[in-house]
Formats: structure tokens, sequence, C-alpha cells
């Protein structure tokens, strides 16, 4: 199935930061969906500003028309903001836009362990994505860097501490 | 070249060095003269030439002798010169290279430049004169005429010599006469100052003055050609005058603003209005004074400025506000719109059309698409469409 754009994308002022308020508001929340569709969608990995520019999210090629660099930068700040975005450096060049954000990941990995009374036991993180088990879960195929990132936020919980094994990392969950 | 003696080269007693150049080549008029290359001296009573190779070979010429001197600018394969006038020689005058020649001036040739700084001091020590205050004592040799200091009163040369001081008395009044003009303008910018710092007073202090001392004052500073200290007006207080214009400009432009559609801007009216005063032009200040006056005077116009500072006249009837939500209408119309598509359609001018164009973006109505393409104006969707 293709991916559906939204009806902004094809509408040339999607591409101008709007200098009223009330616009620039609803601008920016129709971006900020926009990105996280795309993004879960094509399980976009972690990115480059300079990438960004160029990818088909920010340039309609068909219209002519892409979201100037400055006008990016605004809708990356605006996604940080609301938690689901990571820059990864220092320097801002590169970044994780996060559809779903760290604490709801950890919420729906621990829902899935209270409901199936498995607190207090302990697994790799290869099964908790990749099991047999979780195969219905919507966490199942999650990616290591949201995964860790989950679990970090259940750390902060106190629900749940990443431990090293033999073999790798894992988790115990309380 | 028959003014100049040979000299020693030495200074006398009360005679000092003000400057000397090397390479300077003489000329007799416009001949050039074998003194070629030598040293260019001037000194407070004497101009010298020595020359480079044989310094026993020198010539001086007193600057008593020098009636004026000018600047030559150099050429291409000429050097700078200075054209130095001299009077007839004197009699008494000691022997030199030449005993006559048929030119009243010499030149001086700067081959290895030079000639600026010579100039000035050349300018500078015919200004002071100093020679006439700083007799020359007794040079170490003995001199060759004895007599050669006093002065006679007899014959030719007596005649030249009280023309000459004669000349010099007119110089002397009249460099004093210019003295006492260059004091008058020294008070009169005293004077200046005073009524400044009068009228400044004035202004701080309106209420403790009375009103004739004021008035007094101010024709004084009238008088003195320095303008009433309560001149330009500040937003709100209009003058008469302002006033006076407010009125006329809104019977002047009732009619034009009507055929516009209501509104015109400022740079519209100031063409109308200065186009049919012909004389008297009004000045944009003016005009824009009398213009803020309009909304207070209740008027039937007003002047209104937008966020770009673009200023209009409006029509009191005039609801640029209403006229937006035709704009909008338009613009829906046909898509989208630039300002020049929108002015072409409405029948405006590009840059109220443009300022309507904003305040509908301002209100809501519009958004913008700016691209390589232009600027472009766009129903608002985003507030519009879920």
């Amino acid at each position: 199935m293709s991916f559906a754009w939204p009806w902004q994308y094809s509408f040339p002022p999607f591409f101008t930061l709007q200098p009223n308020g009330e616009t620039r508001q609803k601008q920016l929340s129709a971006w900020c969906a926009l990105a996280l569709a795309y993004s879960q969608r094509h399980r976009l990995p972690a990115m480059t500003v300079r990438e960004a520019q160029d990818s088909p999210l920010f340039a309609n090629h068909r219209l002519q028309r892409k979201l100037p660099l400055e006008s990016i930068q605004v809708v990356l700040e605006e996604l940080r903001k609301n938690g689901n975005l990571e820059w990864l450096d220092k320097n801002k060049t590169s970044f994780l836009i996060m559809w779903r954000r760290p604490e709801e990941w950890g919420k729906l990995i621990y829902q899935w362990v209270s409901k199936n009374g498995l607190t207090n036991s302990v697994f790799t993180l290869y099964e908790l994505v990749s099991g047999d088990d979780t195969e219905n879960e919507e966490f199942h195929g999650l990616d290591e860097a949201m995964l860790l990132r989950a679990l970090q936020a259940l750390q902060q919980e106190h629900k749940a501490e990443i431990i090293t094994l033999d073999d790798g990392r894992g988790v115990k969950f309380f | 070249m028959d003014r100049f003696s040979w000299t020693s080269g030495l200074l006398e007693l009360g005679e000092t060095l003000v400057v000397q150049q090397r390479g300077v080549r003489l000329y007799d008029g416009e001949e050039k003269v074998k003194f070629d290359s030598g040293v260019l001296l001037l000194s407070t009573h004497r101009l010298l030439w020595r020359d480079q190779k044989n310094h026993e070979y020198c010539i001086a010429v007193p600057l008593s002798q020098v009636v004026f001197i000018e600047e030559q600018a150099a050429g291409i394969g000429k050097s700078a010169k200075i054209v130095v006038h001299l009077h007839p020689a004197s009699s008494n005058k000691e022997p030199g290279p030449f005993q006559s020649s048929k030119y009243s001036y010499i030149k001086l040739s700067f081959k290895e430049h030079g000639q600026i700084e010579f100039y000035r001091r050349l300018s500078e020590e015919m200004t002071q004169r100093r020679w006439e205050s700083m007799p020359t004592g007794q040079t170490i040799q003995v001199n060759k005429d004895p007599q050669a200091g006093r002065i006679r009163a007899v014959g030719i040369v007596g005649i030249e010599r009280k023309l000459e001081e004669k000349r010099k008395e007119t110089d002397k009044n009249i460099s004093e006469a210019f003295e006492d003009l260059s004091k008058l303008m020294e008070k009169a910018k005293e004077m200046v100052e005073l009524s400044k710092s009068i009228a400044n007073k004035i202004k701080e202090k309106q209420g403790d003055i009375t009103e004739d001392e004021t008035i007094r004052f101010k024709s004084y500073l009238l008088s003195m050609g320095i303008a009433n200290p309560v001149t330009r007006e500040t937003y709100g207080s209009g003058t008469q005058y302002h006033m006076q214009l407010a009125k006329q400009l809104a019977g002047i432009l009732q009619t034009p603003l009507e055929e516009r559609g209501g509104i015109m801007s400022l740079t519209e009216v100031y063409c109308l209005v200065n186009r049919a005063r012909g004389l008297e032009l009004l000045s944009p200040e003016d005009l824009v004074n009398a213009c803020k006056m309009l909304e207070s005077l209740k008027l039937p116009l007003r002047l209104r400025i937008f966020d770009s500072g673009v200023m209009v006249i409006e029509l009191q009837s005039h609801n640029e506000e209403e006229m937006v939500a035709s704009a909008l209408e338009t613009v829906s119309e046909k898509g989208s719109l630039t300002a020049d598509e929108f002015a072409k359609l409405v029948g405006m001018s590009v840059l109220l059309a443009k300022e309507r164009l904003l305040l509908a973006e301002k209100m809501g109505h519009l958004c913008r698409d700016d691209s390589v393409e232009g600027l472009r104006f766009y129903p608002n969707l985003f507030l519009t469409q879920s």
C-alpha cells in the first residue's frame, strides 16, 4: 500500500513557513503529523539534516516545492518539543524521529509483561522484540535503538533494569 | 636671472635657513640656463642656488625682490616648477652671473621633487617677510659694498624704494582692515551662540517666561534669522496652518478618492495635490502633518498606516476589512493570485493591492506561497480545511 500523503502535501503554501501565528500553528501540527507518519511507514533510521532536505518528506518534486532549511529546523524543533525527536550529536546535524515516544513503547512493553505475569523475569533484548512470544505485539520487530530508549524510560520509572548478559544485553522487569 | 648675485653661500648673522632642496634647475624666464643641477636653499632673507658639483658656484637673490610666486604642475617628461616673479634689480645689486635679462621672472625646476614643501615654505616666508624685521649683520667676509644696507633716497633707486614702501603700507592697511572684519565675525559668532542658548531656554521654560518677553525674544531671533523655537508640531497638536491645510485636503480629495475605490496611497495624494496647486507646492512633511490631523478634525477622510509602513488616505466610509472579504472571494475564484494579478483584476495600484492581500493574511483569510516563482496568496485552507 503506497503511503497516503495528506492534502497539505499538495498545497504549495505548506512549503512556506506562514507568518500568521494561528496559521503557522496549524501548519506545524500538520508537518509534525506527516513526519511521524512518514517515519513510521518508512521505518526511518537516524538522519542528517542534509539528508532530510532531499527526502521526499520535505521535498515535493511534483509540486516543485521544498521546505527551506530554516523551516525544516523549525519543524524538527517542534518535534523535539513534543518528545518525538532526539538529536544524536551536539551540533544538531543528525537526529532520530521517534513516531512513538520511548515512554509509549515502554508502556506497551510493560503492559505485555504484566498481562502475562512476567514481572521479575529476565529477557534478552532479542527475545523481547524477535521472540515468538511477542509476535503479535506492536513492539515486535522494534529496532534496538528505540527498544533501548523504551527500556531506559521504564528504568526511570523503576519498572525495569537493563542488565548485561553473557552474550549481550537484557532486561529485568519488576 | 639678472637679479641674482654671486654669493659665498654662507648665511649672514640673523639669517636662518628655512628649507633646502636638491636637484633643482634654474630657468631664466622660459630659457634653460647653465645652472642645471643644484641645491636650492631658502633662508629668511634670500633664495640661494648652489651647484651640486662645485660648491663655490653659488648665487642668491634677496626675497625682497620677489613680487609673487606661482606653481606650475609637472607634465609628461617635465618636472614641476615654481615660477618666481621678480622686481627689477636694484642698481646697487652685487654682481651676478647675468648682466641683463629679457624676463622679469625665473623658474625653479624640481627634478627630484620637493616642490610642494618648498612652495609652502617660500609662501610662508613671503607672508612673514622676516627679512624686514631681522636686519642681517655683517658676514665674516668683508662686504664688497659697505653702504649696501643703507637706504638712499635719491635718484631712480630712491623713487623705486619709495614706491616699495608705499606698497608695503597699503598692504599693511588692508591686512589690518581684514583683521577688523575677522574680529567682527568672531563677535557675530558669539551673538549667534547667545541667541541659540536663549532660544533653548525659551523652549524649556515655556511657562516661566511671560508672554510679552517671549514675543520680544522671538522677534529678536527672527530678525537674526534664527527660526522660531516653536516650529514643527508633534502629532495631534497641529498648527493653524496644518489645520487649514487638512480642511483643504478634505475638499480636494473627496472626489478622487471616490473614483479610486475610497483609498489612495499618500504618494498618489502628494502628486495629485501638488499638480493641482501648481505654485506654492506642499512639502511632504507638511502633507503628512496635515493628514495626521484629519481624523481629530472629524473630516470625512483619515490617514492610515499599515504594518509595512505604507501610508494611505481613506474615506471614513471606506472599510478596508470589508474589502478584505471581497479580496478573499476573488482569490478563491482564481485559486491563487499574486499582488500584480490581483491589482490588475480589481483595478488597483499594485502597492494598495499588496497591502490588501497582506491585511487579509493578517486576518487569517489568506496564506502565502513564497518560492522562486514569486509570492502568491491562497485561501487559508490551513484554517478552513480540517
